[in-house]
């Protein structure tokens, strides 16, 4: 059960919004003070990743983020996009992060990818289990 | 905290100083800025994120826009960063192999406009 659970319309402006709700609850939960900069670019790297799928297949539908503190501090951000969209996740080797050839929006869905595969040991990139849509869940351990 | 952006120039080179939160809804202006400086003819940038408290892919991409834009006009292109926080997020995403990344903007300008050196 979330512990809080935030729905917001697909634009940028209300990533930094969850960014500040996801990072406000870890601290609550007792996510230790260090990790709160990787909770913090995270949460944004998948809400990120979110609104331009929605924005990308014409989706008004909101982006769910739900934050969970039993025993550990989960988050799990869902998206409603075609899945064959948004499982393709790939990190881009350093030779071709500046490739000519390589489109603005390729750059930076590979590079936000590399940033939540680094930063969150427990990653999980899944398809909904009803509808449609991708799930990013992310766990932290708490500090208590 | 807001995005600001300052430029001044040291020497050949035109330094661009980031602050604030660059992300998918701020990063726009971040590259519509560096567009209006490349246009306007500068060929040596060097951005100074000094004062940056939170960066994203979005940003990361605008910066490499940037990089490449420039290299492919024969100039250069650095940046400035010496907070821990944010060399992680370079070296996490290979970028630190990508950019020429100094200490201070002293140090950048000192590397020179092909951005290699010290």
């Amino acid at each position: 059960m979330a512990t809080v659970r935030l729905s917001f319309s697909p634009a940028p402006v209300h990533v930094r919004t969850a960014r500040l709700v996801g990072v406000a609850v870890a601290r609550r939960a007792g996510v230790r003070e260090d990790l709160l900069d990787e909770v913090r670019l995270a949460i944004g790297e998948a809400c990120t990743r979110a609104v331009a799928l929605h924005r990308q297949y014409g989706l008004a539908d909101p982006v769910l983020v739900e934050m969970s503190d039993a025993g550990q501090y989960a988050v799990r951000v869902i998206d409603r996009a075609p899945i064959e969209a948004g499982i393709g996740l790939a990190a881009l080797p350093p030779d071709e992060l500046a490739d000519e050839s390589l489109t603005d929006e390729a750059l930076t869905t590979g590079v936000g990818f590399a940033l939540l595969a680094g930063f969150v040991e427990d990653l999980q990139v899944r398809p909904v289990d009803e509808g449609i849509g991708t799930e990013v869940r992310m766990v932290w351990p708490v500090g208590r | 905290m807001e995005l600001s952006l300052a430029t001044r120039t040291v020497g050949e080179h035109t330094v661009l100083e980031v602050g604030g939160e660059v992300d998918v809804y701020t990063a726009p202006r971040l590259r519509e800025r560096l567009l209006e400086l490349i246009d306007g003819g500068a060929r040596h940038v060097v951005v100074d994120l000094g004062r940056v408290d939170f960066l994203d892919s979005t940003g990361l991409g605008v910066l490499v826009g940037a990089l490449k834009r420039l290299r492919s006009a024969g100039g250069s292109f650095a940046l400035v960063c010496d907070k821990e926080p944010l060399l992680k997020i370079f070296r996490i995403t290979a970028l630190d192999q990508v950019f020429p990344l100094h200490p201070t903007v002293d140090a950048a300008v000192a590397a020179g406009p092909t951005g290699a050196g010290a």
